[in-house]
């Protein structure tokens, strides 16, 4: 299984790129907010960029808390939404560590759901799919290193 | 938001309250230049002088802003403190985004607050801030304060002014976001006279995606056009600082107040020379995948042994041609240092480094005194420069509070109009020829932007003046839809008529596409209209003997040609003007 990364922000020039695409083509909307990697100065734009992607926790304490089933958890890393199951409570939001959801104002939760399709819009490369150690990709590259 | 009228909040600062308008047009006042035409009509006052309280300042983006990339800039329209007439001046940052993602195609601010305020606005609020303890703050602490003081870090926009718009200089700027500005013809003091210290936009608005099936497709289309092409390779590469060195080799770079046009010396501030001793890193505007902002450094040692502070300085070729080239300044560090200086103030970098260029001119010839200038003005030397733009920030005497109201008023009163680099404005980087100069001394905006004359220069060895004014004609009208949009004119070899009119196709505004020729005819028209209404003469603009003075690659300015292309572009500029 493979997970989104963002390895090399120290090149993130905040042109918004990724989660502009990330809200278009993933959430279907025209937005800054509703995307599942979103960008920020760290302290005024002196100080270069962060991004606030989800980091793939597993068990994701995101899933633990969902009343409803709406969050589950995926293999590998990070969760699997189910939104027609999503009553708006706010759990998820609340329960993660690193503020990687996103409630707009009527409480519809919109996390990353690992697909890279915001990697090609990076002019400068500082977003990667990884591997997770011990899942099937990963076991698969091992043998192909080997042969 | 696709729709057919605009969405405008005006913001009264008297009485602290807004009001979302809804102004029927798309199809005729587009978006940005256009849409803040069409506001100024309905909200400026043309016989008023630019400080009358009720005098808007307008900020206003494109029917595809934050849907296509590099659709990235915001309009500032105002009535200006430089010439007291209708005025634009142009910026990037996130205002843009910002203004969109805060669902509005406009904002209006109109009236005076009390005492000095941060307007804070939203898709989703409205406040209007006491900031009293800001005022006199420069422009990085305000930016600091400012960000401390509101939410939503990354998805807004600070805009804010220094102590120079604070005071009602004509050449202040405002500041977006730390490294951009909507510089030129006194914006800063427009916010300043209103008490408006600083804004925030915040960008939290959500929207659905067009209907039209061909908008994704499109979308990967100009975003790879925009990003894998040579096009924009220069503006990622080295920046627009690269024209220093092309400038110079072309005999076409001014320097020391426009008394040579080359000079080997300069070697030292080309782009090359920034990149390679001075860049921290490229930074973008948002919704702009290409990142053209290149941010230097200087760092200053404040204490033996070895203690060091650093500071962080975008530069561009304007800048570098305005604080190094017209001052003889060529070290790379010092001219970021002025820049810095500049900056933190609140001025215009461009009216500020020319007018100091002036002022040492002047110096020299003995027309100003050193009681006037306070400092030992020198071409070259750096310090004496950083002191000059405090003072002339703060209006610390008569002579720097004449001059921070335009080069061409402190020389009205000293003497010294025919070496004032004043073309409507302060001198853009540009001693191409006759066509640049008198493009920029009539243009609308007096910026090198208005219309290519320095390409037409630089394309044909002779000008033949009907074709001449043709083309400064014909190419202000493409520009003019383009600043309606409004793209960032980096673009311009992108965005052309037939991928603008796919673009607004594809989400929804088909009127629009299938008529911008006539479009494009039309905003020209009004916002000369406008311009023309709010005093302006064109027959009466004056080109000073500097200009005349200059040799490029092509050889000698040939005096009686810039007299009659100036004379024709006038007379042509009053016909575009007239009502109907």
């Amino acid at each position: 299984m493979k997970i989104l990364t963002t390895p090399r922000m120290e090149r993130c020039i905040g042109c918004h790129a990724c989660s502009l695409a990330c809200a278009r083509l993933v959430h279907k909307r025209l937005s800054w907010d509703t995307a599942g990697i979103r960008i920020l100065s760290s302290g005024g734009l002196s100080t270069g960029f962060e991004a606030k992607p989800c980091l793939a926790c597993n068990p994701a304490p995101c899933a633990a808390v969902c009343p409803t089933g709406a969050y589950s958890q995926r293999k590998g890393g990070g969760v699997v939404v189910k939104k027609s199951l999503c009553i708006r409570c706010g759990a998820c939001d609340a329960a993660c560590p690193v503020d990687a959801i996103y409630l707009d104002p009527t409480g519809e939760p919109f996390v990353c759901i690992h697909c890279g399709r915001c990697i090609p819009f990076c002019p400068h490369d500082c977003l990667e799919m990884a591997t997770v150690p011990g899942t099937s990709d990963s076991k698969q590259e091992s043998k192909e290193a080997a042969s | 938001m696709i729709r057919d009228d605009f969405r405008v909040l005006v913001v009264d600062l008297t009485s602290g309250r807004g009001t979302v308008e809804s102004l029927e047009g798309r199809s005729v006042h587009v978006g940005g230049s256009g849409l803040a035409a069409a506001l100024f009509e309905r909200h400026g006052q043309m016989d008023n002088p630019w400080n009358d309280p009720g005098q808007p300042i307008i900020f206003a983006i494109g029917p595809l802003t934050g849907y296509f990339p590099l659709m990235s800039k915001t309009v500032c329209a105002f009535k200006s403190p430089y010439h007291d007439q209708y005025a634009e001046s142009h910026a990037g940052g996130r205002s843009a985004l910002a203004l969109r993602f805060a669902d509005l195609d406009a904002l209006v601010v109109t009236g005076r607050a009390d005492r000095p305020v941060c307007l804070s606005i939203g898709s989703r609020h409205l406040e209007v801030k006491d900031v009293h303890y800001l005022w006199g703050k420069d422009v990085g602490t305000t930016g600091k304060l400012l960000r401390r003081m509101f939410g939503g870090a990354g998805h807004r926009s600070i805009l804010r002014i220094g102590l120079a718009g604070e005071r009602g200089s004509a050449m202040a700027g405002i500041n977006v976001d730390t490294y951009r500005h909507f510089g030129r013809l006194g914006g800063g003091a427009a916010m300043g006279v209103k008490n408006l210290k600083g804004i925030v936009i915040q960008g939290d608005g959500t929207f659905a995606l067009p209907e039209e099936k061909q908008y994704a497709k499109l979308f990967q289309k100009v975003h790879q056009q925009l990003t894998d092409t040579e096009m924009m390779h220069k503006y990622h590469n080295l920046g627009t600082a690269e024209n220093v060195a092309v400038l110079n080799k072309l005999k076409a770079l001014p320097i020391r107040n426009l008394q040579q046009t080359t000079d080997p010396e300069i070697d030292g501030i080309t782009g090359e020379k920034f990149a390679e001793r001075t860049l921290l890193r490229n930074t973008a505007c948002a919704g702009c995948p290409v990142g053209c902002i290149h941010v230097g450094f200087v760092r200053e040692k404040f204490m033996e042994p070895n203690q060091y502070f650093y500071r962080q300085v975008a530069y561009d070729y304007e800048p570098i041609f305005a604080t190094g080239a017209m001052l003889g300044v060529t070290d790379p560090f010092a001219v970021l240092d002025i820049m810095d200086t500049v900056e933190q103030t609140g001025l215009d970098v461009m009216s500020a480094g020319v007018a100091l260029a002036w002022a040492t001119e002047a110096l020299n010839r003995g027309i100003i005194k050193q009681e006037d200038s306070l400092v030992p003005l020198k071409f070259g030397d750096a310090k004496t420069y950083t002191g000059a733009v405090r003072h002339l920030a703060a209006g610390t005497n008569d002579f720097y509070r004449l001059l921070s109201q335009g080069t061409a008023t402190a020389a009205a009163h000293y003497g010294g109009r025919e070496f004032a680099c004043v073309l409507g404005q302060e001198m853009a980087g540009y001693a191409t020829g006759e066509a640049f100069f008198v493009s920029q001394a009539l243009g609308f905006r007096h910026s090198h932007l208005d219309s290519a004359g320095y390409s037409y220069d630089q394309k044909f060895e002779a000008v033949d003046l009907d074709e001449a004014i043709e083309f400064l004609v014909k190419d202000e009208q493409e520009r003019v839809f383009l600043t309606s949009m409004v793209a960032c004119l980096f673009a311009r070899g992108v965005y052309n008529k037939e991928l603008l009119a796919e673009c607004l196709h594809s989400v929804g505004y088909d009127t629009l596409a299938e008529t911008i020729p006539e479009v494009s005819k039309g905003l020209q028209a009004r916002r000369w209209q406008i311009r023309l209404a709010t005093g302006y003469d064109p027959a009466s603009v004056e080109i000073p003997g500097r200009f005349s003075d200059v040799s490029t690659w092509k050889g000698p300015i040939n005096p009686e040609t810039l007299d009659r292309l100036r004379q024709h572009y006038a007379k042509r500029i009053i016909e575009l003007g007239r009502k109907e």
